[in-house]
């Protein structure tokens, strides 16, 4: 911790590199038997290096340099992309992975910085989605605008539970959430307005003219449409990052955390507790239900279905698996929950078995998650 | 002499046990109070009342001349009243600086603008609170100053008691309430936390004390004066040498003889 001395960057940079080689090679591969191998591979190699102790260079150098290697992150995802520019399905898996990632940093303002948690992420996730669909449908909006409106709308069905959550604590709050998912499925199923079970088709976006569901052709070069996606998604998760880096680095993170480990404690040093919960509740919304809507725009699609309590738990899960409270534990972990299952189709069926085990897993060998959140630091690098 | 805090006819019961009865109790300007009196006579009780944990039953409190009687936690701390806690309570996954700075929240500057997109004025303000939490830190364990950005969880009790302490004491308070800060700790530690304290309280004038604490030694040295409860009530009040030879005190520590 009281490193005087500034690590280099060079570990973390080796790391990011046989990271993005690893993700090619397990995207690329088709054969299950290969894809096993790279499974078990992989996970030895991590064991390895962390028996080895050359995990811990690793971490050093990333708290380090923190703001280049987020650079260095985003030229990875760019480079896996380009790799893949004609591949739908493996081009749509990412997005996918870079939206959930979006939509879980913001539970984690809710839950891992306040402590309030939320069982209805997958709802909100979907107001953003039905937004997109009905905005797309029936306005000119600008399609950035609708993404905004999106999470507005998800912040703003997220107050109608503030009342609840402020007034309970704990497992009632969450209890409160869980119901707030079902009556929304219920409402929806119900309502021809907004489609009923069949639901709503999504028109795709479109830029200052630009189709983003046409593929790109320049020359003889051609890209699949996802790629436009990506492109939105990527500056999304980067926005909502820094966003959630910075909110956890400034007084308001220090808020939160208060209020979450001992409320009497805070309101005895003037924390004004309601503020703060509600802020973190609409922060976190906000960010669910910008992913939810871009994701609507992605998929052309939304349906009561898509969104169901299975889909909230999911993003929990994510939430553990990576460590409670690190962005970065989330997006390694949100890699893990949605490429590995699509990748081995032999478990399918048996998706929702493997993330409990995972869980369960995670809870027992390293409770606070593949990587633990460090002590706060406001300002990386800076030596004391 | 001006009082500072006054309680009149302050009761809080709890069921059917009064926890206190019809206190009145005053501290005046910069001076140190011992509360003492036998476990469970309602020292914790009154903090807790005063500083808006517990709502008093009837009675009034007044702070500074204001009058904050069943006031909020927010509010008393906002008049310039901080408090440590009889069980240590610090948030024990945060840094050391972390756990100061929460007792700094009056000077932080709380705006979303601020602390997401002012980053260069969020560093200036974070550079003064460091500033101020390390020089505060140095007075009471000049090693602990390098650490700031540990963990509280790996200290012994003695650092985190003067944590606590400078998280008190960060936000300079007009009124400091000490809840049995020897709790803990050996008597070397308790004396040597006492000298640190005094020593602060020397450099920031009108720093008024009120002290609950079993270690009668520490009420001998420290306090000018001292106000003796059982059940509640206010059974005693005068220099603790006055006190300590009280019949009534005396059989209230130790029985009726």
């Amino acid at each position: 911790m009281a490193r005087k001395v500034r690590v280099s960057a060079w570990p973390a940079i080796v790391m990011l590199t046989i990271a993005a080689v690893y993700l090619v090679a397990l995207l690329a591969v088709e054969r299950q038997a290969l894809i096993i191998a790279l499974l078990v591979g992989g996970i030895a190699i991590v064991v390895a290096a962390a028996w080895l102790g050359l995990l811990v260079n690793v971490s050093a150098s990333f708290s380090d340099h923190e703001d280049a290697l987020g650079g260095c992150a985003i030229i990875a995802a760019l480079t896996i992309a380009v790799f893949f520019h004609g591949n739908h399905f493996v081009l749509l898996l990412v997005i996918t992975a870079l939206l959930y990632s979006v939509a879980t940093l913001g539970l984690n303002v809710q839950f891992g910085y306040a402590g309030v948690l939320n069982f209805a992420g997958a709802s909100f996730f979907g107001i953003g989605a039905y937004t997109s669909a009905v905005l797309n449908a029936y306005t000119t909006l600008p399609h950035l605008l609708v993404l905004l409106i999106g999470g507005l709308l998800a912040a703003l069905a997220g107050s109608l539970l503030l009342l609840p959550v402020l007034r309970t604590r704990g497992h009632y709050a969450a209890v409160v959430t869980i119901a707030f998912a079902l009556l929304l499925k219920t409402f929806l199923e119900v309502n021809d307005v907004l489609g009923g079970p069949q639901g709503l088709q999504v028109k795709g976006m479109n830029i200052l003219g630009w189709s983003f569901n046409d593929n790109i052709k320049i020359g003889s070069f051609s890209m699949s449409f996802y790629m436009n996606y990506f492109v939105v998604s990527l500056l999304l998760l980067v926005v909502a990052f820094i966003l959630v880096r910075r909110l956890e680095r400034s007084w308001i993170g220090l808020n939160l955390d208060a209020l979450r480990l001992d409320e009497t404690a805070a309101s005895c040093f003037g924390l004004d507790i309601v503020r703060w919960k509600i802020t973190a509740f609409l922060i976190g919304n906000f960010l669910i239900g910008i992913a939810g809507a871009l994701f609507g725009m992605v998929g052309g699609f939304v349906a009561p279905n898509n969104y169901t309590f299975a889909d909230s738990l999911l993003l929990v899960s994510i939430l553990l698996l990576g460590g409670i409270g690190n962005p970065w534990g989330i997006i390694v972990a949100t890699i893990i929950v949605v490429v590995v299952p699509e990748k081995l189709q032999t478990i399918q069926e048996y998706r929702f078995l493997l993330y409990a085990l995972m869980v369960i897993a995670v809870l027992l060998f390293r409770p606070e998650g593949l990587l633990p959140r460090p002590v706060r630091r406001y300002f990386p690098g800076r030596r004391p | 002499m001006t009082a500072l805090l006054e309680a009149r006819g302050l009761s809080k019961h709890f069921g059917g046990v009064l926890a206190l009865d019809r206190l009145d109790l005053a501290v005046a300007q910069n001076e140190i109070l011992g509360l003492i009196g036998p476990n469970g006579s309602g020292k914790t009780t009154f903090f807790n009342v005063i500083t808006g944990i517990y709502s008093a039953d009837a009675g009034r409190v007044t702070f500074d001349s204001a009058d904050v009687t069943n006031a909020s936690g927010r509010t008393i701390y906002q008049a310039g009243m901080s408090r440590t806690f009889q069980r240590s309570r610090l948030s024990l996954p945060l840094s050391i600086f972390d756990n100061i700075m929460i007792g700094n929240h009056k000077r932080l500057k709380q705006g979303l603008w601020f602390n997401l997109v002012k980053r260069r004025d969020f560093k200036r303000q974070f550079e003064e609170g460091y500033a101020a939490a390390r020089g505060l830190v140095e007075v009471f364990e000049p090693a602990l100053a390098d650490r700031l950005f540990e963990p509280v969880a790996g200290l012994p009790m003695i650092d985190r008691r003067r944590i606590e302490i400078c998280r008190a004491l960060i936000s300079s308070p007009k009124l400091l309430l000490l809840d049995e800060p020897s709790a803990g700790m050996t008597h070397e530690e308790t004396a040597e936390l006492m000298n640190d304290i005094l020593l602060v309280r020397a450099r920031h004038e009108n720093l008024t004390i009120i002290i609950v604490e079993h270690e009668m030694g520490v009420i001998e040295r420290i306090t000018n004066r001292c106000v003796v409860l059982n059940f509640g009530r206010k059974i005693a009040e005068g220099p603790y040498r006055t006190v300590a030879a009280d019949a009534q005190v005396q059989e209230a520590y130790l029985g009726a003889a």
